[in-house]
């Protein structure tokens, strides 16, 4: 196992590297630069700035400091805004993205798959209807649509929630709903698929010939297994409801991270974009080999050394 | 087969039931109005809350480049000048201005006035404030905001010294600034953010003073810096050792961050914000007209102009007649009616007319499409075309965005419909637009200017030399050179207005830009704040702002 990790965490030092550099001169490539804007700036500025941020330096003196800061952990001042330096923006942004995605995730998990159990065990009766009904709707519907509709129902026409803002756990609910209707949708279906799947198996027989309850064969037996798969999905939905929650950040003015994420491009603000694509690599890619390690635990017949056959 | 179909059915139903939510929803969604007059009934708390958009880049004065800087330092420090609630420049820090006889030197007595930690605002802390921005290791963008004090470019570009720069601090109170010109609007100047004051002792103690909200963000305004939470809001109070304290009424601003104008509207109607629009906030487009049939929406005209730059230094825009035949073949009120929405002026002159009243009417009639097709006729001749199919292709420029996309495609038609001309639209992202642009490389391409200061200076200027940063169009004239340098020195007001009238005159004729709009600021405000001053350069004061 230690070994395995070991050779995981190589692994995805080199992607990091690779993502850096492939972001590094992309990011380069794309004309503009961080003081363009509609007024010019007189030429000597421009210059005296560019001084300021190395950014006269050859492209691989440049690209070698982006190197170290990384390894340093300190990716410089944010161009764009003076007063906070990227590590600053990731430290102030992040948990407040974090706690928005975990609550997407947990009502998408929560509410998904039982949404997809309660389909699955009544199939082809209405309460499967229901379930799909609201998983299409749920995947169809684009986030910031839903979110609009929630800000519409919930906040103006009935006063429940607040329209936008960060401020007290009544304010989370509608952004994390908002994020969690896609995912929720797909994880109804994944779990009613994979349920079915199992309920049709043998050893679900097996267990009633044996004269086992249905709650025990649902809990024991059947969600078990049926929920490698949501599992699996995990890794990409972390990485897609932290990353994704752009859209969301913006219509109910979130000060998360994902804004930065989108902005800083925008912004040609170098320093931002690398540190935040920096950022959220590492996220994704530990994020990855959770799941990955997880596997294991759910379903031993996945082993993760893998090629010890002989002994 | 039959259970299939009633559940099918029954699906049906329930998608049914669900759309016409929706739809009911839809129907309502304008008449939504529960907004403002709910703070009213109570107590009337003097507390504002308004939506500025998006974090302040910088709240240094001296970093400051960008309107949402500049509207929360406006609330929290004062300069030499205010402009008051009729537009004029009004003694703000100064108590009393002595301009020599020809212009060039002013002499600024400093008020009795203490920063919020006690300290005496001093001559000194205009002085260090000015060449902090100066100086070329802090790398303020916006320095050249003070190229008209004596030395000061030089200084900037590291050409000169800071020590030669023409301001003095002769003793605590007064202020002596030289210039390099005669500079009619320099009253306006002073109270732009680059010129504001910050505190010298503060600051040299704490180089950060300005990056947070606490004791080292030390204020001379009419409000002070509570808490500024990053990217999510900041918090004013009423400053009690503002000199002028008395006239401030609100308590506390609070001004959030929200960058999406549907939700700010949503805010506005809920009685979560006190104002949504302009000049701080955005309105959503599809609900301007909805908003101005209920009579909530205020619509002011700004010193703002929406262009499209031509590329004089290829064909076809090379010769004048074409130029002019593209900017008559526009019917520009139809536009503002159908697609802007928001009360723009027709644009057929380059400075606002806040600055020259007369722009109103402008230099041609809009919509001329019978002088376009002379002049169109006429370009043809002289470049040696037999008609308009023959012209080199031409191409329309913009950056990604669907209302300037929506203006290009309505243009792109009047043009075809009117002149016969086929046009093909070209869009990028602003960056790499704004790269496009600098390096003319483009034949017709939209540009925006806002005016920094009250003076046609602004909207002139730019054009002055062909390789001048903000030209773009390849275009200059000795004629309109010449008339802007007499300007320059020109210390009688009225024979300045005329030479820059001339000046505009000399433009319009030679039409490197076809003008388009005058921008207006939209906004919709709580129905008992009363007294919130929005300049017509779009920059809002709440200094005398209250809840009736």
């Amino acid at each position: 196992m230690a070994k395995y990790i070991g050779k995981r965490l190589l692994y995805m030092i080199l992607s990091l590297w690779m993502i850096v550099s492939a972001t590094f001169f992309f990011m380069r490539i794309a004309p503009g630069n961080p003081f363009a804007s509609e007024k010019k700036l007189p030429p000597e500025i421009e210059a005296n700035l560019n001084a300021h941020f190395g950014l006269d330096k050859p492209w691989y003196a440049q690209y070698w400091e982006y190197l170290v800061r990384i390894v340093n952990w300190d990716f410089g001042p944010s161009f764009k805004y003076k007063s906070q330096t990227v590590n600053d923006l990731i430290n102030e942004g992040f948990p407040v993205s974090f706690l928005l995605g975990m609550e997407a995730i947990f009502i998408a998990v929560a509410l998904g798959v039982l949404l997809g159990i309660i389909a699955a065990l009544k199939h082809n009766r209405w309460p499967d209807y229901t379930a799909m009904i609201i998983a299409v709707l749920g995947i169809s519907v684009p986030s910031f649509i839903m979110a609009s509709f929630l800000q519409y129902f919930l906040a103006i026409k009935m006063g429940i929630f607040p329209v936008a803002r960060w401020e007290s756990f009544m304010h989370t609910i509608l952004p994390a709903l908002a994020l969690a209707s896609t995912p929720m949708a797909f994880i109804a279906r994944l779990t009613r698929s994979s349920m079915l799947e199992v309920l049709a198996n043998d050893y679900i027989k097996t267990a009633k010939s044996k004269g086992l309850s249905s709650g025990v064969i649902t809990i024991k037996h059947t969600i078990r297994n049926a929920l490698l798969p949501v599992v699996t999905y995990m890794g990409p939905l972390t990485a897609g409801i932290l990353t994704g929650s752009f859209v969301i950040e913006r219509i109910f003015g979130i000060p998360g991270l994902g804004a930065h994420f989108v902005t800083s491009i925008n912004n040609r603000d170098y320093t931002v974009i690398m540190g935040v694509t920096v950022f959220y690599s590492i996220l994704l890619l530990v994020s990855i080999l959770l799941v990955d390690i997880a596997y294991g635990i759910i379903d031993p017949r996945i082993k993760l050394a893998g090629g010890k056959k002989g002994e | 087969m039959n259970k299939r179909l009633s559940i099918f059915f029954s699906m049906l139903l329930v998608l049914s039931m669900f759309l016409a939510a929706c739809n009911g929803g839809g129907d309502n969604a304008g008449g939504g109005d529960k907004g403002g007059d709910e703070g009213g009934k109570s107590d009337v708390p003097q507390e504002l809350r308004v939506n500025i958009n998006t974090e302040p880049p910088s709240l240094h004065p001296g970093l400051a480049e960008d309107s949402t800087s500049g509207t929360v330092l406006r609330q929290v420090l004062e300069g030499l000048t205010r402009i008051n609630q009729d537009g004029k420049p009004e003694n703000a820090m100064a108590e009393d201005v002595q301009v020599s006889e020809d212009g060039k030197t002013y002499t600024f007595k400093i008020r009795d006035a203490k920063w919020s930690n006690g300290d005496p605002v001093t001559a000194q802390d205009f002085a260090t404030a000015w060449k902090w921005a100066l100086d070329p290791a802090n790398n303020s963008t916006y320095a050249y905001q003070l190229y008209y004090i004596e030395g000061a470019e030089a200084a900037n570009t590291g050409e000169g010294s800071l020590d030669d720069v023409g301001v003095t601090a002769v003793d605590d109170k007064t202020l002596e600034v030289k210039l390099v010109n005669p500079t009619p609007y320099f009253l306006e100047l002073t109270a732009f953010y680059t010129y504001l004051p910050f505190n010298s002792k503060v600051a040299e103690a704490n180089p950060e003073w300005a990056t947070d909200a606490g004791d080292n963000f030390t204020t001379n305004g009419p409000f002070h810096m509570t808490e500024w939470s990053h990217s999510d809001k900041i918090v004013l109070e009423k400053s009690e050792t503002y000199w002028d304290a008395e006239t401030v009424k609100l308590d506390k601003i609070e001004m959030i961050m929200i960058n999406d104008p549907n939700t700010e509207l949503s805010m506005f109607d809920n009685g979560e914000l006190d104002w949504a629009g302009a000049p701080t906030g955005a309105l959503p487009t599809d609900a301007m007209q909805a908003l101005k049939d209920e009579g909530r929406l205020v619509t002011q005209p700004i010193a703002g102009i929406y262009n499209y730059k031509f590329n004089t230094t290829a064909e076809p825009f090379n010769n004048v007649n074409i130029r002019k035949a593209f900017a008559h073949a526009i019917n520009r009120q139809e536009l503002i009616d159908n697609i802007l929405q928001g009360e723009q002026l027709p644009a057929m002159a380059i400075v606002p007319p806040s600055m020259f009243e007369e722009n109103e009417k402008g230099y041609f009639p809009d919509n001329d499409v019978e002088k376009a097709k002379e002049f169109l006729q006429k370009g043809l001749e002289e470049l040696g075309y037999k008609d308009a199919s023959e012209l080199p292709a031409v191409t329309l420029s913009y950056n990604t965005s669907e209302a300037h996309q929506k203006i290009a495609q309505a243009i792109q038609d009047m043009w075809k419909q009117n002149l016969g001309v086929e046009v093909t639209l070209d869009n990028s992202e602003w960056n790499v637009y704004l790269d496009k642009v600098n390096q003319m490389d483009y034949q017709v391409a939209r540009m925006g200017w806002l005016g920094d200061f009250n003076d046609a200076i602004n909207f002139l200027e730019m054009y002055r030399d062909a390789d001048g940063g903000n030209n773009n169009t390849g275009w200059e004239s000795k004629e309109f050179q010449d008339l802007l340098a007499k300007s320059a020195t020109e210390t009688d007001a009225d024979a300045r207005q005329q030479l820059l009238k001339d000046a505009e005159a000399i433009f319009m004729e030679e039409m490197p830009v076809a003008p388009i709009y005058f921008y207006t600021n939209n906004w919709v405000q709580a129905e008992n704040l009363k007294d919130v001053a929005v300049s017509g350069l779009g920059d809002v004061q709440y200094k005398w702002a209250y809840f009736e």
